[in-house]
């Protein structure tokens, strides 16, 4: 029988602290070390200074400071370019050494789980190429999209426990000339935003205390091998991931609770492409619509290509057929940028989103007509031939 | 005998009538080539047929889905239900592994995942029909090594995501170059990707036997992509033929 004073404990009573001895899981941080002793392949140290974070199961994470090797998102810079613009500019104006290749594919994910036009092999060819050419240059690998967050663990986890794949990736990589490397943390910028939001709050020059903020964690972030994803006993007391939790409470912003947090946005990967009226409606009554009725947020921040793309751009058909939409979204990444000054157009690139960020401009008092002018100053000159780009100088403050 | 019509427009026909026609052996071969992937055995350890996957997936709020069925089904190695489900069922799940919560540890998504290659590999007329308009998207990846480029967003492409999209199409080139990082100038590609990267993803495809795939479920798409890689590879020094 359950006792009593079980049942009325309060929340505070509680505190749950997860076990890395009883977790259900191996920890990969031992077989890969292990497998780098057995000559399989050669580990990617995190470069020092490192963050140490927990994950699901009290595990350590390293999360590396600077020496960033990025890999970036096909969705992000393709549709929504001030993703990781701003994920560059703060590390830019945090004086970072980081790195941005040009040697780099996509993961290939987002179409390996729309159209299964690939297998495994292949898939993890891709990934232990993007990470050989990472460890060429001396940068550590830090991945912008969830997707490839998620696919790459995925394809750690298939390389430990396979000998034969091992060996197949092995060969093709050395047919390009390249070592087979593991990195010993897969790390999601996400996480890096987590570990280095207190050196983003010093530096906050916009006052976000008087907003209401929800979020929506990427599916790929922390359900697609849930145990390597942050979590954190001062959010949520660890039953739910960290990221972009920890960072709108460290700028003040007071983020609130909704029944559908667990839900995936509705992207699909091909549904977003081929089959939109499933996106469109998931997004829109499944997340939007329940994040106003139960939170009345000023602003909804995510963390992935296809969350951000899914719950901006389907609010405008949601707007047609009369239904409760109108909250912008952004990245945690864009957000973080915006409190430390960065130029709503230059840098965050808001003129790519869908849905009306405006207002949500003016409740933090930024004057969004003179901001869109200057950078309409911008692309005059480069219309008229006077300049060929917008320069990191331009961006600086 | 050609595939009968499902028994109620919407509705999944678990009776299985309408693959009657398709011998049990044929099944059987596809349900064994699932199984023998290298994948499968850590995503699926059996079933408790609890539905917990489904109490969490988005796709059976909409359509008539469930991904407890699949893994019941592929648990109980029912090879008829089997057939059903990788022809009228596998493409509507949206690979967010929400269903990962599983008590058994397995992963329904993941199973997904290798039912569609499987389909997609023997050139399944059901595969073909899902992927049809996705070509496009498959030749930008295979061929760039980048998937969802600026230059996708037109109006036509995307009309219920707003006028903006019209907006952007139209300032393209201008908007692009009025990005501070140097990689993302471009407008074909999401970045600037190294010649030498993608031979090395030429490669890759060639040595994984991916092109193979693209030529069961379209051909176009795959004599198209052919010639490309072909040519670059050539320029290259690689004498390499996907045929
Ligand atoms: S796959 Fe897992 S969650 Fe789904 S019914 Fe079976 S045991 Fe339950
Ligand atoms: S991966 Fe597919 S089956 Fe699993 S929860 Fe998501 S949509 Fe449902």
């Amino acid at each position: 029988m359950i006792p009593h004073s079980a049942l009325f404990n309060k929340a505070k009573d509680r505190n749950y602290v997860a076990d890395p001895a009883q977790a259900p899981t191996e920890d990969y941080h031992d077989i890969v070390d292990e497998l780098e002793k057995e000559g399989e392949w050669i580990v990617h140290r995190v470069p020092d200074p490192a963050i140490e974070v927990k994950n699901k199961y009290n595990r350590t994470k390293k999360i590396p400071v600077e020496k960033t090797w990025h890999h970036k998102s096909c969705g992000q810079c393709g549709h929504i370019p001030g993703y990781s613009t701003a994920v560059f500019w703060i590390n830019r104006q945090l004086g970072l050494d980081h790195h941005d290749p040009s040697d780099q594919t996509s993961c290939t994910a987002w179409n390996y789980y729309a159209s299964a036009t690939s297998n495994a092999a292949a898939q993890a060819a891709v990934a232990m190429r993007n990470f050989a050419a990472a460890h060429e240059t001396g940068y550590y690998p830090i991945i912008h999209c969830a997707t490839s967050f998620g696919h790459y663990k995925e394809t750690r986890q298939q390389l430990i426990h396979n000998p034969e794949l091992r060996r197949q990736v092995k060969k093709i990589l050395e047919k390009l000339g390249k070592k087979l490397i593991m990195p010993e943390e897969i790390v999601h910028y996400s996480e890096w935003v987590h570990a280095m939001r207190d050196r983003i709050a010093e530096r906050q020059v916009v006052d976000m205390s008087g907003l209401r903020a929800t979020i929506h964690p990427a599916c790929h972030y922390h359900k697609l091998i849930g145990e390597d994803a942050i979590y954190a006993p001062e959010v949520y007391g660890a039953q739910r991931s960290a990221i972009i939790t920890s960072l709108l409470q460290t700028l003040g912003i007071d983020v609130r609770d909704y029944s559908t947090w667990y839900d995936c946005c509705g992207f699909g990967f091909r549904h977003i492409l081929v089959s939109r009226d499933f996106s469109r409606s998931f997004a829109v009554q499944r997340k939007i619509e329940v994040m106003k009725e139960e939170a009345d947020p000023d602003i909804l921040i995510s963390h992935d290509t296809g969350c951000v793309t899914t719950l901006d751009q389907s609010q405008f058909a949601g707007r047609a057929h009369d239904r409760n939409v109108g909250l912008p979204v952004m990245s945690d990444s864009q957000l973080a940028a915006l409190a430390m000054g960065a130029h709503p157009y230059k840098v965050l690139q808001l003129h790519w989103h869908s849905t009306d960020n405006k207002p949500f401009l003016e409740k933090l008092g930024i004057d969004h007509r003179r901001a869109w002018a200057e950078f309409e100053a911008v692309t005059d000159e480069i219309r008229s031939g006077k300049r060929e780009y917008l320069t990191w100088e331009d961006c600086d403050v | 005998m050609s595939a009968q019509p499902p028994a109620t427009p919407g509705r999944l026909d678990l009776s299985g009538r309408q693959y009657a026609h398709v011998d049990y052996d044929e099944k059987e071969r596809l349900f064994e080539e699932v199984k023998g992937d290298l994948r499968f055995d850590e995503y699926l350890y059996g079933c408790y047929e609890c539905g917990i996957c489904v109490a969490s997936c988005p796709s059976a709020r909409f359509y008539d889905f469930s991904p407890r069925k699949i893994a019941q089904t592929m648990a109980r190695e029912d090879v008829d239900l089997f057939y059903v489900f990788l022809n009228d069922s596998v493409w509507d799940c949206s690979q967010c592994f929400s269903c990962d919560v599983c008590p058994r540890k397995n992963s329904p998504g993941g199973v997904i995942t290798v039912m569609r290659e499987v389909a997609v590999k023997n050139g399944l007329a059901s595969a073909a029909e899902a992927l049809e308009g996705y070509g496009r998207v498959v030749y930008k990846i295979m061929s760039t090594g980048t998937q969802v480029s600026p230059d996708m967003l037109s109006a036509n492409a995307f009309p219920d995501w707003g006028p903006h999209v019209e907006e952007i199409a139209k300032n393209l080139d201008v908007w692009r170059r009025a990005l501070p990082p140097e990689t993302m100038h471009t407008t074909e590609t999401s970045w600037q990707v190294d010649d030498k990267t993608i031979i090395e993803l030429y490669l890759i495809w060639h040595m994984t036997g991916v092109m193979d795939m693209i030529k069961e479920v379209d051909e176009g798409l795959f004599m198209i992509l052919q010639d490309v890689m072909e040519e670059k590879l050539e320029d290259a020094g690689y004498d390499v033929s996907f045929d």
